[in-house]
């Protein structure tokens, strides 16, 4: 029996001396916690990629000057007010007074130019070319910082809604990893790896103050877990259902309201656009015209979801509904197939090793497979492996992900995109939409997205449902999920 | 004896050694380039290259390797490729909650195991015997995240009287700690227990069969006595072989079990570095989880002679 004795007298030891900085969570009504399944692997959103981050601390623990409200609106943020010139380029921002970082400094004028610029010098992952496009910012008073771009860019503005526009004080980056410090409704608390993160609301915040003093963000890989925890009491919300199988639950039990809206992930059968047989549109069109994805959309979603039909979710001015654009029609694809001189074609489904993408895969295949395509399907460790070979490498006829970022429509303008689609066409209707007017990228843009529709240069097989499960307490959750940052400002309690 | 330990000794280092090359060419020949997965879908080439130099991974294999171990000797695992944080001190802090979970597990495989496994021996041609050797055989038929499971859906979600997961640590506040503990302890150490169930009874058989405990019998000892006086300590050998070998399986599913439970550990860790290609990371955690195993073979190895005097001479 000694070994035992041994062994735990070893593992109180170690856990004595390590392990320091974690939580519980207490039943206090002043706090919160909410479940979600990815968590940051620092807090350092210049420096390392991934939504996890974004979603913990933009808007809540950093601010930018704009931010994007719940409808997909650009509002003021840290900035009152702004003018745009008549030549598009330079934007005039009057900033709030009385904002101070949660470090004690005050935030002004130099603080935007510091941060502006400061991704072009120090961040390095590769959302920092979004600010390209600025040639300069001057600071015109303490509180009227003037932005001015090389050329106009509607994108620039939304694109200070995100991560990039996040405001940073010069006295508070020294060590963003582990102490990030901005100007948001919640302070930074403490952080245990492999479990939950701890805001405390911000004594000294300029606007209103949240409802909770506390917030528990607590991460849960495995989805069941994330479920359980709900369902056993140990959290809130559920920020995001995966498991749409796992939503009836929720819904029939009292305890609990669940929301559902939309997304901007769009589950995407992507073509090798650059590779035959795949460069041929009929061919493309054929296997659009085969599947049938709401059928997809009720094997991988249990039904849940938007049919969309081009690369535009609905919370973006620009969306039209273009489902019908290649509707369910197997003859139609036989004719195509026939058309394109086509008999027996075997295509690679070369796929993410997500649930989602490998179920869709399932149906995908079957509904190819009526209309004469044979498709092997090849689930991919994501995201090393699919990133190396089919992201980098282009070495597939068709895979599925999610598209997750926003606004990633631009993505068909990048002929060296892993989709290969060379449209000078959608790349002149893309400039035009960024630097024309308001009304003018509108129009733009619905064109593109008509235009890459028409020429399937993808099969959006549906757009993810963004689905909210909390207790009945909790209010002011938003229903779409349409920024980067699962916003915390506006909830509330019954 | 001392020369026999300094023999086994030898073998320890040898293994360690031999193990930390494999750890790391397996790194190496895993698909997936680090700096990529890092820095997400929309890297420049110019960026990646970059990146690589920064995490040294363009530099030739045996390089990076010596580079490695001889940090690992000094006590430093490196910076992390995904947080930039220094590994050292994360693996101490999830080792910690592991050998919590692997050594609560343990404790209930045996508490339930000996006493058991004894009265089965015992009472083998009886109802009682049978009943609980089947009972051990169904156990042994589940796995711990099955069981995990299980145990989740009845205490935490039908009953709400344990948490479903979820980590509190010791000095923060030990009753919470403790609700923490139970389920995932149970799921890996009811599955082990009836395991080593097995082993007991099937050791105290044999033992029950020899002629000392005969011999003990006929100066006029209970059946009982004579097994706690003389038996045991005989049964205990292989007993304690399978033991060293189930504190390597609890070790490997702790990993398991660590993700249904949501438990901060080293499993839990090992598959999040894994999926983020966090190289350096994962070839740490494996070297600790190689050495963990090979000291619980060299100590088992070393409690033989502990157990039993005749081992010494050999």
């Amino acid at each position: 029996m000694r070994v035992f004795g041994a062994t735990l007298v070893l593992a109180m030891l170690v856990s004595a001396c390590s392990a320091g900085s974690s939580v519980s969570v207490p039943a206090d009504p002043d706090a919160i916690s909410i479940g979600f399944a990815a968590e940051p692997a620092n807090l350092d959103f210049t420096r390392t990629d991934g939504a996890a981050i974004p979603q913990a601390l933009l808007y809540n623990v950093y601010e930018g000057l704009v931010k994007l409200d719940a409808d997909g609106r650009v509002v003021p943020l840290l900035a009152r007010e702004w003018t745009v010139s008549e030549d598009r380029r330079t934007y005039d921002f009057q900033l709030r007074p009385d904002v101070t970082f949660s470090n004690g400094q005050p935030f002004t004028a130099q603080d935007v130019k510091f941060s502006v610029e400061r991704v072009k010098t120090a961040w390095t992952i590769s959302l920092k070319s979004k600010m390209d496009v600025v040639d300069r910012v001057d600071v015109v008073g303490p509180l009227h910082a003037r932005v001015v771009l090389k050329r106009p860019s509607n994108n620039w503005l939304f694109d200070m809604t995100t991560r990039v526009g996040a405001m940073f004080s010069p006295s508070g980056v020294a060590d963003l990893a582990n102490t990030p410090v901005g100007t948001g409704p919640y302070t930074f608390a403490t952080r245990k790896r492999g479990d939950s993160i701890v805001l405390r609301a911000n004594p000294s915040y300029w606007g209103r103050r949240p409802a909770y003093t506390t917030v528990y963000l607590k991460y849960y890989k495995d989805p069941t877990a994330l479920n359980n925890a709900l369902l056993s009491n140990g959290i809130d919300v559920i920020s995001s259902i995966t498991t749409p199988d796992s939503i009836g639950q929720f819904e029939a039990d009292t305890r609990f309201t669940v929301l559902q809206g939309t997304t901007n992930a769009e589950v995407t059968l992507s073509f090798n656009n650059a590779k035959a047989p795949l460069n041929d549109k009929r061919v493309r069109q054929a296997l659009t015209y085969a599947i049938d994805r709401k059928a997809v959309m009720a094997t991988v979603s249990a039904g849940r979801g938007t049919q969309i039909g081009s690369m535009v979710p609905p919370t973006d001015p620009w969306y039209e509904d273009l489902s019908g654009v290649h509707p369910h029609d197997p003859a139609r694809a036989k004719a195509l197939l026939a058309e394109a001189g086509l008999r027996n074609i075997s295509l690679r489904l070369r796929v993410a090793n997500l649930p989602y993408a490998v179920s869709a895969a399932q149906v995908v295949a079957s509904q190819l497979a009526d209309v004469g395509v044979n498709v092997s399907i090849e689930p991919l460790d994501f995201p090393a492996v699919w990133l190396k070979q089919v992201f980098t490498d282009h070495d597939f006829d068709m895979s599925i992900v999610q598209h997750v970022e926003a606004r990633d429509i631009v993505t068909f303008g990048n002929p060296k995109y892993y989709w290969g689609y060379d449209s000078p066409k959608v790349r002149e209707l893309l400039t035009q939409a960024d630097v024309g007017t308001p009304e003018k990228q509108v129009q733009a843009m619905k064109e593109i997205a008509r235009t890459i529709a028409d020429d399937a240069a993808a099969d959006w097989l549906f757009l993810f449902p963004n689905v909210i499960a909390a207790k009945t307490k909790v209010t002011g959750l938003s229903r779409n999920q349409v920024s980067e940052s699962f916003d915390l400002t506006g909830l509330g309690r019954r | 004896m001392i020369l026999g330990i300094a023999r086994r000794t030898a073998i320890f280092l040898v293994s360690v050694l031999a193990a930390s090359i494999a750890v790391f060419l397996f790194m190496a020949v895993l698909p997936g380039d680090p700096a990529q997965v890092a820095l997400g879908i929309n890297a420049t080439p110019e960026l990646i290259a970059r990146t690589r130099a920064e995490f040294g991974t363009d530099r030739p294999l045996t390089t990076q390797y010596f580079d490695w171990i001889g940090g690992v000797l000094t006590g430093d695992f490196g910076r992390s490729y995904v947080t930039r944080d220094l590994i050292g001190p994360q693996l101490a802090d999830r080792l910690g909650v592991t050998l919590w979970l692997v050594g609560a597990a343990m404790v209930i495989a045996v508490v339930i195991a000996v006493p058991l496994g004894s009265f089965a021996a015992v009472r083998h041609r009886k109802v009682s015997g049978t009943v609980i050797s089947g009972a051990s055989q169904l156990g042994v038929a589940v796995p711990a995240f099955l069981a995990g499971i299980l145990l989740v859906q009845v205490f935490a979600v039908q009953w709400r009287l344990l948490p479903s997961g979820g980590w509190t640590p010791p000095n923060q506040d030990f009753g919470e700690f403790l609700r923490g503990l139970v389920l995932p302890a149970l799921a890996l150490g009811l599955v082990q227990g009836a395991v080593l169930t097995r082993y007991v009874r099937s050791a105290v058989l044999d033992t029950l069969r020899e002629d000392y405990l005969r011999t003990a019998r006929a100066k006029g000892l209970m059946p009982g006595q004579a097994l706690v006086r003389h038996g045991l300590r005989n049964a205990a050998v292989p007993v304690v072989t399978v033991l060293g070998l189930q504190l390597t399986t609890l070790l490997i599913g702790a990993v398991v079990v660590e993700r249904v439970f949501v438990l901060p550990g080293l499993g839990s860790m090992l598959l999040d570095a894994v999926a983020a290609r966090d190289l350096l990371t994962v070839q740490g955690i494996v070297l600790v989880l190689v050495i963990a195993a090979l000291l619980v073979n060299f100590l088992v190895d070393l409690l033989y002679t502990v157990i039993d005097p005749r081992l010494r001479r050999s």
